[in-house]
């Protein structure tokens, strides 16, 4: 029963894992760019939500602002500093989207001040449901397992089925073809900078209603995006699918198995930190062994 | 390149004539500063050899910071206590002398980085970073939840550890330390670079295919010139301890990392003075955009920023001399 809850916080996990690392591996399958302010949009959209949300009392329009306050921040970026790091080295990317998110954090910073703020739940969605075999889950975890899995599909259909995805797979295979076929390259990349973004601000809004909504939230949702996309290859869509879904199992199993399993051979007190440690390093295990055994990711075509 | 050799001697001339002059005019707080400097100058001249002259974006590099930092902090603090350090397989005694606990430090990230080296190293590009920063993320969850030594608070020791001779607890005194390790550390980078390995390293950055085609093996060249730059940020890192006599999971995390690469970028890539000169002007920035605002990261950022987009050299690359030698 333990067991199945913590393989369910471990799905949840993994797609709001796959909502951040979907957004990264996008931008940089297709233009070629390490986003580290990544995280930061992650972060403006809990704030907008929280901010909407408490404003006026609605949940759906805090949602809605997270998607435009995260894709419009997103514009705007793109418009005044990724646009000029596409043809830079990766170096300068990541110093460029370091610097990114000082101005980011501060920024949040000095407008919402230093304390965290809070998400409520709307009733339709708190409480719990009692799922088959008598196991009770709270139902907004399964709603924000639902909506990664929606968002996956839909990606996949707008990726695979529409002129716009036929697009960003050209942008990714040729740009220089593409562009000279008349599209609008700069605006496509605009776009799918927005819709990555988007995406981070979704991720921060639903996670916002679990955790508090603070400043520097998105950091380390940020590093574990990038193990995600690591193992499941950068650029690769369906890697980061499968990856995120992997980690975020690996993580919630490990930290709850790890203990009861040292439990067997140790004291518990002594079980509990040294399984707790491990259980907390298990995913960059995981990464490391991914890595021996294939340096280009599961689903990854480059080295 | 004479007039590069004159740049790197004006550069770390600076930093001592600060510290002298702040020391005579009675202000030890600007000592302590222009010792955090050469601390971090250090690191940076570490990450340098790394990333400027071997072309690997580590963004991991806080991990061997924080490493060299908590051996120091641990052997200290078990000397201060009277208890060894390890007593399986074999005893090991707490130690509070500088000249004993360096080699130490260096030696625990010279391991730490040849493993995490010869890992990441299998990837190149975008996977290294992520990869280096994610290798220090683990280092930085395990000291968080590794309680015997602070966990999450860090572990504290109140006697600064001593050194043969000098009074470390006079800030001029432990600048002289810092200083003095850090000339030697540029000393062994233009050594280095200028050696027939580190010809090799620069050249396995720029072409790869050509030095594998002449029969020298990139991986073996780039695995020595990480540990190598690994072991010198964690004599930095065992100096930033001392400095503050304390060590906790900060000094892992990855913002550290960020700011160590941020000390080299700040002054110029491949640059033997440039991580001086860019650790100077953000110990100096923190002190005065601080002063302004308690938002200064912002402003940070958006100089981070201009630098970046407009004067891709660093500091350096914009004086006169300042031209790239590598």
């Amino acid at each position: 029963m333990l067991l199945a809850e913590q393989a369910l916080n471990g799905l949840q996990y993994g797609m709001m894992l796959f909502l951040m690392a979907a957004g990264l591996t996008l931008v940089f399958g297709v233009m070629g760019l390490i986003n580290l302010a990544h995280g930061s949009l992650y972060m403006l959209g809990a704030f907008a939500c929280a901010w909407v949300a408490a404003a006026t009392g609605s949940f759906a329009l805090g949602l809605a602002a997270s998607l435009a306050a995260a894709a419009a921040a997103g514009v705007l970026v793109e418009v005044a500093v990724i646009r000029r790091l596409y043809a830079r080295d990766h170096l300068e990317q990541v110093l460029a989207t370091f610097a990114l998110i000082l101005v980011f954090s501060e920024g949040t910073r000095w407008v919402f001040g230093s304390f965290p703020l809070y998400l409520t739940l709307p009733a339709a969605l708190s409480g719990a449901v009692t799922l088959p075999g008598g196991l009770q889950y709270p139902l907004f975890r399964l709603a924000i397992i639902g909506v990664g899995a929606a968002v996956a599909v839909g990606l996949w259909l707008l990726i695979a089925r529409t002129r716009l995805g036929i697009r960003i797979r050209a942008g990714e295979a040729d740009r220089e073809m593409v562009a000279a076929l008349g599209v609008d390259i700069a605006r496509l990349y605009t776009l799918v900078f927005a819709l990555g973004a988007a995406l981070a601000g979704l991720a921060g809004a639903l996670v916002g209603t679990i955790q508090s909504v603070q400043v520097g939230m998105g950091e380390p949702v940020l590093i574990l995006a990038f193990v995600v996309i690591v193992i499941g290859g950068i650029g690769s869509i369906k890697g980061a699918l499968v990856a995120a879904l992997l980690v975020g199992l690996t993580d919630a199993l490990g930290k709850a198995l790890l203990p009861a399993l040292f439990a067997r051979f140790m004291e518990v007190s002594a079980a509990n930190g040294i399984g707790a440690a491990l259980g907390s390093m298990l995913i960059y295990i995981l990464m490391a062994g991914v890595l021996i055994w294939r340096p280009q990711g599961l689903y990854g075509a480059r080295g | 390149m004479r007039r590069v050799a004159i740049l790197n001697a004006t550069v770390f001339a600076a930093l001592v004539a600060v510290a002298l002059v702040a020391h005579l005019a009675g202000a030890p707080y600007v000592v302590t500063l222009a010792t955090k400097a050469a601390i971090f100058a250090l690191a940076g001249v570490g990450l340098n050899l790394a990333l400027g002259y071997g072309g690997m974006v580590s963004f991991g590099h806080a991990v061997f910071f924080g490493i060299g930092g908590y051996v120091t902090g641990i052997f200290a603090s078990h000397a201060a206590a009277g208890t060894p350090v390890l007593t399986f397989p074999f005893t090991v005694a707490g130690s509070a002398e500088m000249l004993g606990l360096w080699p130490m430090a260096m030696v625990v990230t010279a391991l730490a980085a040849l493993v995490i080296g010869a890992l990441s190293l299998r990837t190149s590009g975008v996977y290294f970073i992520m990869v280096t920063l994610a290798f220090a993320q683990m280092v930085y969850y395990f000291a968080i939840s590794w309680r015997a030594y602070g966990g999450e608070d860090g572990l504290s020791f109140y006697v600064r550890n001593s050194f043969p001779g000098l009074n470390t607890f006079a800030p001029l005194q432990f600048f002289a330390i810092a200083a003095g390790l850090l000339a030697l550390a540029m000393g062994f980078s233009a050594l280095v670079t200028r050696s027939r390995f580190g010809l090799a390293l620069q050249a396995a950055r720029a072409n790869r295919q050509r030095v594998m085609a002449s029969g020298i093996r990139p991986f073996a060249l780039q695995l020595t010139a990480f540990v190598l730059s690994a072991v010198i940020v964690g004599l930095a890192g065992s100096l930033y301890a001392d400095l503050n006599r304390f060590v906790s999971p900060a000094m892992l995390s990855w913002h550290m990392s960020g700011e160590i690469m941020v000390f080299v970028i700040l002054g110029g890539v491949g640059r033997l003075a440039g991580p001086v000169a860019g650790a100077g002007v953000f110990i100096l920035l923190e002190q005065v955009l601080g002063g302004v605002s308690e938002y200064w990261q912002a402003l940070l950022g958006l100089l981070l920023l201009a630098i970046v987009l407009y004067a891709p050299g660093g500091i350096l690359g914009l004086l006169p001399g300042g031209r790239r030698h590598v």
